[in-house]
């Protein structure tokens, strides 16, 4: 029997599907179909300091194989994340991530304060999201500015760190080895690639936003070159993301050097999709002897 | 509670040009079914499913009827489902339309393919219910009949005037208001004629439900990509069309 159980920064998941931020509000949105206790973990909705209005509509269009999309982090803010949602989740049997986005470098540290003061078993920083004006991506295209993050989070907190890095630089490991020399107890690889998509109709880009950020499986070929680069790159584990819809792209996630992962486009298309990933990662594991996950993480034969 | 499953299409038919109705057994989404909710459908080959709104139910015999409209590679996908086949959804999902205990007369509004939602509101009303359809032309009328037979007072608008009266609905709806003396307002459609009618309620202070459309990814709230702006408690906020609506009181949406 395999055993699917991943432990990643000291946190204990029992299987590594983890619901990836902002596809899976607080956790509250798919307990109809099925208990947050068959996920790995919960990455909530990103949060700041103070709540957040996002950007007016539409912030979603389909492209092929995937989705645009600029929310920009509409999240009623760290307090309420805190004292409304997290005792829920904290009790839902589940390892729950707090993810977190600011403008400044005093809003990471303070609402890594806050939650450094509560149960949360981890927290992910939000330094890649392309569709907020202020902050967002604008620390993690430069390692001075992922490190400038880390750096003020980690005094913040001595929670579990997770680094969630932007596809949309020039090499993303240098940026992996610049969160890490901070402190960074893992990074999550990858956020969306920016993209855009026009109505020729009206001439107008269907994103109010105009530009987007790019998920789905459009993006798990560039995804997976991406962890396999940073796994490389740095020791601290990589929580692979971007496009994995079935068991087959979790495999390929794990040989290329992740140690866990996120699931979030293909919940759209099909809710109970992290849970046949994870049927089909056990059944992979049995059919090739493989007892423990990291079996298989990094153990891609490159030519 | 919502439900996810393949359910059959029992029925299929071509109603007009491009809009097709659909029949489908599915007894526990069927048996708390509420008027305006709506229904998720996966599209073969496509990343994100189509909202499409109930138009009908029918509890005791466990189905549901959707009628829409190829729009694009996505619903054309959908179209192409036959009799038999089975048809994969998340249902039913949103707030839908709440009803007036009381009331003795009330307006249906429909646009287009904002027509079907309002049907089972006409079931509900029976007579007490005057419904206004407009549609672009005679090939694209939907429905009249069965608002009819469910007892509404129909009037067809056409934009070319190749079906019933030429022109949008406005001056019909005004013709109701005249005559009657109108308890609620429902209304669905393009954004321009639901914002119309919405300011008419406004002044002359009946109560007005819109359903509303928007550009959707989840359809269970986790995603907020499909907001509209509303004032609540005298602040302006974005809530989520799926999940908050897709029917809102007219008063609180800022269009």
């Amino acid at each position: 029997m395999a055993d699917l159980r991943v432990n990643i920064a000291g946190v204990e998941f029992k299987n590594p599907v983890i619901a990836a931020s902002g596809t899976y509000g607080f956790g509250e949105c798919y307990t109809d179909l099925y208990p947050l206790s068959k996920l790995g973990g919960i990455s909530c909705k990103g949060s700041t300091i103070e709540p957040k209005d996002g950007n007016p509509p539409s912030r979603i269009a389909e492209t092929p194989s995937g989705i645009l999309n600029s929310i920009g982090l509409q999240n009623p803010g760290i307090k309420a994340f805190i004292n409304y949602y997290l005792p829920t989740l904290l009790k839902s049997d589940t390892a729950v991530i707090a993810n977190v986005a600011g403008a400044t470098l005093d809003d990471y540290a303070k609402a890594c304060e806050l939650l450094d003061q509560t149960d949360v078993h981890m927290i992910e920083l939000n330094i890649s999201c392309p569709n907020v004006k202020q902050g967002g991506a604008a620390w993690g295209i430069s390692c001075d500015g992922a490190a400038a993050v880390t750096r003020a989070v980690r005094k913040a907190t001595k929670k579990p760190l997770m680094v969630k890095l932007t596809p949309n630089v020039t090499d993303i490991s240098e940026i992996a080895k610049a969160v890490e020399a901070e402190g960074a107890d893992c990074v999550s690889v990858i956020n969306t690639l920016l993209g855009m998509k026009i109505d020729i109709n009206t001439r107008r880009p269907i994103l109010h936003n105009n530009v987007g950020g790019l998920s789905g499986p459009a993006v798990f070929p560039v995804a997976l070159r991406m962890v396999w680069q940073v796994a490389r790159a740095v020791k601290i584990p990589v929580v692979g993301m971007g496009g994995i819809s079935k068991a087959e792209d979790a495999i390929e996630m794990f040989l290329a050097g992740a140690s866990a992962l996120q699931m979030g486009t293909a919940i759209f298309t099909d809710p109970y999709s992290p849970l046949k990933v994870i049927d089909g990662i056990e059944e992979f594991m049995d059919n090739n002897g493989i007892r423990n996950i990291s079996e298989m993480v990094g153990q891609v034969k490159p030519w | 509670m919502y439900f996810c499953d393949k359910y059959r299409i029992v029925e299929k038919k071509a109603i007009a040009s491009d809009i097709y109705s659909y029949i489908i057994k599915c007894p526990e989404v069927a048996g708390i079914v509420q008027s305006g909710q709506f229904v998720n459908i996966s599209a073969s080959g496509h990343t994100l499913r189509r909202p499409i709104s109930v138009c009908d139910f029918d509890r005791e015999n466990g189905l549901i009827r959707i009628v829409f409209e190829i729009r694009g590679e996505g619903t054309r996908e959908i179209s192409r489902l036959r009799e038999g086949d089975y048809i994969d959804m998340i249902a039913p999902l949103g707030r839908g339309f709440s009803f007036l205990d009381d009331a003795k007369h009330v307006a249906l509004i429909g646009g287009g393919i904002g027509v079907p939602p309002l049907l089972s509101i006409a079931k509900h009303y029976g007579e007490k219910a005057q419904a206004v359809l407009g549609f672009k032309s005679f090939d694209k009328v939907i429905l009249a009949n069965d608002f009819a037979e469910y007892g509404a007072d129909v009037t067809i608008c056409t934009d070319d005037g190749s079906s019933g009266f030429k022109g949008n609905v406005l001056p019909c709806f005004e013709n109701v208001l005249n005559n009657e003396k109108l308890d609620i307002i429902y209304v669905c459609g393009p954004l321009p004629m639901i914002r119309a009618i919405s300011e008419i309620a406004e002044q002359k202070a009946i109560p007005c439900q819109v359903s509303l459309e928007e550009r959707m990814g989840c359809g269970v709230g986790a995603c907020i990509a499909c907001v509209c702006k509303v004032k609540r408690r005298d602040k302006e906020m974005f809530v989520r069309v799926c999940k908050d609506g897709p029917v809102f009181n007219s008063k609180e949406v800022i269009f």
